[in-house]
């Protein structure tokens, strides 16, 4: 499947989602952005419909603009040998995303890991909770541009 | 014969002479010397290293291991995977907060006498990790004592060997880290 049937594919699967515009012109990933609440069932028709089955999620991170939260997954079919970059804009007073550990299971660490260094929460997670950081990291999250940790940090 | 902690490293380094003198009596002769400088001369031509590698210093360690250079030639014979049987730890890498105490508690488990080498930039200062970052141990001797510190990121495997023959040399001078430090530098 070429990127433009990719990109029309996923339109008709969920019409408000919209595709970025290539950073570099060329044959790249195709890049799609969905609003959070939309994201759990246009996840589900990607890892489902017989042309895409998305059924692999090779990458899932965040990424903090200092203004909002944007959640990344890098998705891929091991039939069709196609890949695809799904972002979901997050508030960052109070980031909220649905999981997609029940639709990928390596989800369940990523969204973790998500978890503790940004502090995003994952709705319907099985076991949300700190995946490498000590105890008592609750509440400061590193991975984002505002952390400040004046026991174990210098500051630039 | 005390060797400086300092000494220059030459063709000789690494070459140092048996400590003591040969007196001819008719017969044969009589090896004179001190034991303490036979021990130093032992320990220091047989120093066993720990395998223990937390990032890409760990690669050039086993370069340096292998057999293009090969450690052994100077008496790091073989790395022994756990500290009970080693003499020596390379620090070859990145100490987070999390390693912290693990690196303590591999170092209290070696026997003396022990020695510790901080290898990179990491090791040393946290390196590449100083600033902005939550988890890095700035320096792995704010966690056990080093004894030769190698520069580099990572350091190539001559300069490991430098290290490892300056620890020799460390050794044969016989001085403790205190005196090191005090500036006494002859017995």
């Amino acid at each position: 499947m070429t990127n433009e049937e990719l990109k029309q594919l996923v339109t008709e699967l969920l019409a408000e989602a919209t595709v970025e515009d290539p950073a570099v012109p060329g044959p790249g990933w195709v890049t799609v952005h969905v609003d959070p609440p939309a994201w759990l069932s246009f996840a589900r028709a990607l890892r489902e419909h017989p042309d895409e089955q998305f059924d692999y999620l090779f990458c899932l991170t965040c990424v903090d603009w200092k203004t909002h939260l944007t959640m990344v997954y890098h998705l891929s079919s091991t039939r069709h040998r196609q890949a695809l970059v799904v972002k979901s804009k997050l508030d960052r007073e109070h980031p909220e995303i649905e999981s997609v550990s029940s639709i990928w299971k390596t989800a369940e660490f990523h969204e973790r890991e998500v978890y503790e260094m940004f502090g995003v929460r994952f709705n319907g997670h099985p076991d949300l909770r700190l995946l490498i950081l000590p105890d008592g990291w609750e509440g400061k999250y590193p991975l984002r541009k505002d952390f400040e940790d004046p026991v174990n940090m210098i500051r630039l | 014969m005390a060797h400086s902690p300092t000494a220059e490293m030459g063709p000789e380094a690494g070459k140092e002479k048996f400590p003591g003198e040969i007196h001819e009596t008719p017969g044969g002769g009589v090896v004179l010397s001190k034991l303490d400088d036979i021990i130093n001369w032992a320990r220091s031509n047989s120093l066993w290293p720990l395998t223990f590698a937390t990032s890409c210093c760990g690669i050039e360690m086993m370069s340096t291991a292998s057999a293009k250079y090969d450690f052994s030639r100077f008496g790091f014979e073989v790395a022994r995977a756990t500290p009970r049987q080693a003499d020596v730890i390379i620090i070859a890498g990145t100490i987070v907060n999390k390693m912290a105490p693990v690196l303590k508690r591999l170092y209290d488990q070696m026997a003396d006498p022990k020695y510790v080498i901080a290898m990179g930039a990491c090791a040393i200062s946290g390196g590449p990790f100083f600033y902005n970052t939550y988890s890095v141990v700035k320096g792995a001797d704010h966690v056990i004592p080093v004894d030769v510190y190698v520069a580099g990121c990572p350091p190539r495997p001559e300069a490991l060997l430098h290290a490892l023959i300056t620890l020799q040399q460390k050794i044969r001078a016989g001085l403790t880290r205190e005196q090191i430090r005090s500036g006494q530098e002859t017995k």
